[in-house]
């Protein structure tokens, strides 16, 4: 027999059946993740060599169902229906038979060349449920290999079925069904079962410890306080923990720089030139890599973990009231969380809410919440504000304070924008919601890094990088190219500065901002690039030296608000709309969601600065 | 009797789903089909959603949602 070297092998079933562990554990590093061609729908793909063939392996996103008509479903049939995998392995939740039969059922009507792995074994034992395995293998007529893909129980066994039904030495037999094409669901489920009445020997328990931890998180009095504390200690460990490495970063790129500098002068280049490559270009990559990389490589393993663990569902399951209001789902405050990280990363997360339109809502608002690279600036200016005007001395506790209410006044305005889309130009059926909040389980460190690595942080960094280096060049250009006695950089600051008087900033802070596109966390050191005079990014060390800087430049405690007001509400960086771009595959949806938060911006700054003048304080 | 009306700790059967569309498809795949018994969990911290365990998986209802399904009460149960 010709027998190709690779194999192509599907892996199905529903979600929270441990599927992507089994995947991570099959293929170890060797994956990637890409989108099914036409559908924002993310399909994993790795491979794995065994006894001398390799076997290409592609995780399908984890459905219920193939019967509907969402795009997750949708792909899964197509991969089966066009692919044609040469094994199908579905991923079935030992503790939930019935429920995963369905599935399997149906795939069985697609393909015979079908493994069903019959996973979570562990938990079905904890829970006190036999299984007759034998007596559902001839009902289904597939083999069945028992796994705990956490521990790697049952691999080993599951590798050596697939590769055996690859090669036809193991074959399977699956049953006709009849199915009434009138109502396939039930008739499916019926049969399901009567499978499960014949091989389930000890029926279900609960699962004490999920239902003792669901009582506290989702209680009145302890919800909040619980989620308070998550998301406190999630945002405290990104925000010191990132310094060193951002320091290290830093230090390491500015090494490079001097080393490309030595080499470009051995050269004789021209001195705009190496300007050009690599105090623009070159500097501006290498700053928002630095401050970018450390905290996206904290923040997404750390939620990532919540997610694991399944608290991330609960939160949505105590929010969604909030949000069904502001006609929104519940599911947005995922996204919103996600948003806290990087808000392209929280754009992308929108996919997990599965109705259009309250998607597009979660997408449009996103940037209502203010992202790792925003942090900063709002700490910083909120400091120095507490410090002048309150005489309140700077520490981290003020820096929490500040962020806490820059939060509240986020997911406020998140919630009132949402409600004003859903009311005219997203209005129409509310849509629902069916959330599936199952069991806690213990996080799996390894895949959780590995998946958060290569999902959003490598994903949220290339699109970024993409935009930082040709954006660090026109900075440079402008900050150096000269006409009529002073750069373009001091003439358009000047154009912008009436713009900027009227919202109690002025041009040099707008020019920041629009050239700050590429990242937020740019915006400050362009800022000071203009304030000294300087053609290449300026940090500034020290809250004081801050202070005096700003203050000799005009700032009064209404520019430092109206700078933070800005911050929170002004257009998402290029990374987030390049990524809402892709999401909604629309430019007027992209325009929108660039418009919002502007709009909110100027609005607030504006009628803030009035208020101020015609009061005088 | 609908399904919103069902208190935590409360088991039905479920009689029909009053809807149609995708809602209807959706509420079928998950099982939520007559005949099935459903019990009411927990509900979150201002009332709505719900928690209800159809099929040995808990799943999260709003009570708009809630209300389309018609269910025959059984009694309470402890799991």
């Amino acid at each position: 027999m010709n027998q190709s070297p690779s194999h192509l092998v599907a892996l199905a079933g529903n979600p929270n059946t441990g599927k992507s562990t089994v995947f991570n554990k099959l293929t170890g590093l060797r994956q990637h993740t890409g989108n099914w061609p036409g559908k924002t729908v993310l399909l994993a793909q790795g491979s794995y060599s065994y006894h001398g063939h390799t076997y290409q392996i592609c995780d399908l996103p984890g459905t219920y169902s193939l019967l509907a008509s969402s795009p997750e479903e949708e792909v899964a049939r197509d991969f089966l229906c066009s692919e044609k995998p040469r094994v199908t392995v579905v991923v079935v939740d030992a503790t939930s038979l019935e429920r995963n039969l369905h599935l399997v059922l149906q795939i069985l009507q697609l393909t015979p060349h079908v493994i069903l792995c019959l996973n979570l074994m562990d938990e079905a034992q904890r829970r006190g449920i036999r299984l007759d395995l034998h007596g559902l293998e001839d009902e289904l007529g597939v083999p069945i290999i028992p796994t705990t893909a956490t521990t790697g129980d049952g691999l080993p066994a599951l590798k050596d079925a697939i590769a055996r039904m690859a090669n036809g030495t193991l074959r399977s037999h699956p049953q006709p069904l009849e199915i009434d094409p009138e109502d396939p669901c039930a008739s499916l489920y019926k049969h399901a079962e009567q499978i499960v009445d014949r091989v389930v020997l000890t029926s279900e328990q609960g699962c004490v410890l999920t239902e003792r931890l669901d009582r506290v998180v989702t209680s009145r009095l302890l919800s909040l306080p619980v989620m308070l504390g998550f998301l406190a200690s999630v945002l405290w460990i990104t925000i010191v923990g990132a310094n060193y490495p951002s320091e290290l970063l830093a230090g390491l790129f500015s090494r490079a720089e001097d080393l490309l500098t030595a080499l470009f002068m051995q050269i004789g280049s021209p001195s705009w030139l190496h300007g050009a490559l690599i105090l623009g270009m070159f500097r501006g990559l290498a700053w928002v890599v630095s401050v970018m990389l450390p905290p996206m490589a904290i923040f997404f393993p750390l939620f990532t973990l919540l997610e694991d663990f399944g608290y991330l569902p609960r939160l949505a399951f105590n929010l969604d009231r909030l949000f069904q209001k502001a006609g929104a789902h519940g599911k947005q405050s995922l996204t919103m969380a996600m948003g806290l990280g990087c808000n392209a990363a929280g754009v992308i997360a929108a996919r997990i809410i599965d109705s259009p339109r309250e998607q597009l809502l979660a997408i449009l608002t996103n940037s209502f919440v203010p992202c790792n690279g925003r942090f900063p600036m709002l700490i910083v200016m909120g400091t120095i504000v507490a410090g002048t005007v309150a005489g309140v001395q700077g520490g981290s506790l003020s820096a929490a304070f500040v962020v806490l209410g820059a939060l509240l006044i986020s997911v406020l305005a998140t919630l009132v924008v949402s409600k004003l889309l859903t009311t005219t130009l997203l209005r129409g059926e509310p849509s629902f919601f069916i959330l599936e909040l199952p069991p806690y389980r213990r996080p799996q460190i390894r895949t959780v890094l590995v998946r958060s690595f290569l999902d959003r942080t490598l994903t949220v960094l290339w699109r970024a990088v993409i935009v930082a280096a040709p954006c660090g060049l026109v900075t440079w250009i402008l900050a150096n190219v000269t006409v009529f006695d002073s750069t373009l950089f001091a003439h358009l600051s000047l154009w912008l500065d009436p713009l900027g008087r009227i919202m109690g900033l002025d041009g040099m802070i707008l020019l920041g901002f629009l050239l700050g596109l590429p990242a937020n966390e740019i915006v400050i050191p362009i800022i000071f690039m203009g304030y000294l005079s300087q053609g290449t990014l300026m940090e500034v060390q020290g809250l004081a030296a801050i202070r005096d800087i700003l203050l000799d430049n005009g700032w009064t405690y209404v520019t430092a608000l109206n700078f933070m007001v800005f911050t929170l509400f002004h257009w998402p960086c290029a990374t987030t709309l390049l990524t809402i771009k892709k999401e909604t595959r629309s430019l007027k949806w992209t325009l929108a969601s660039a418009l919002l938060p502007t709009t909110l911006g100027v609005i607030i700054c504006t009628i803030l600065t009035k208020i101020v003048s015609v009061i005088g304080v | 009797m609908t399904l919103a009306h069902l208190r935590p700790g409360e088991v039905a059967i479920i009689q029909a789903v009053n809807t149609n569309g995708f809602l209807r498809q959706r509420l079928q795949d998950l099982g939520f089909l007559p005949g099935t018994p459903i019990q009411a969990r927990f509900s979150s911290p201002s009332g709505d959603p719900v928690a209800y365990m159809v099929r040995g998986t808990v799943f999260a209802l709003r009570r708009d949602t809630a209300a389309q399904v018609l269910v025959d009460p059984v009694g309470r149960s402890s799991s």
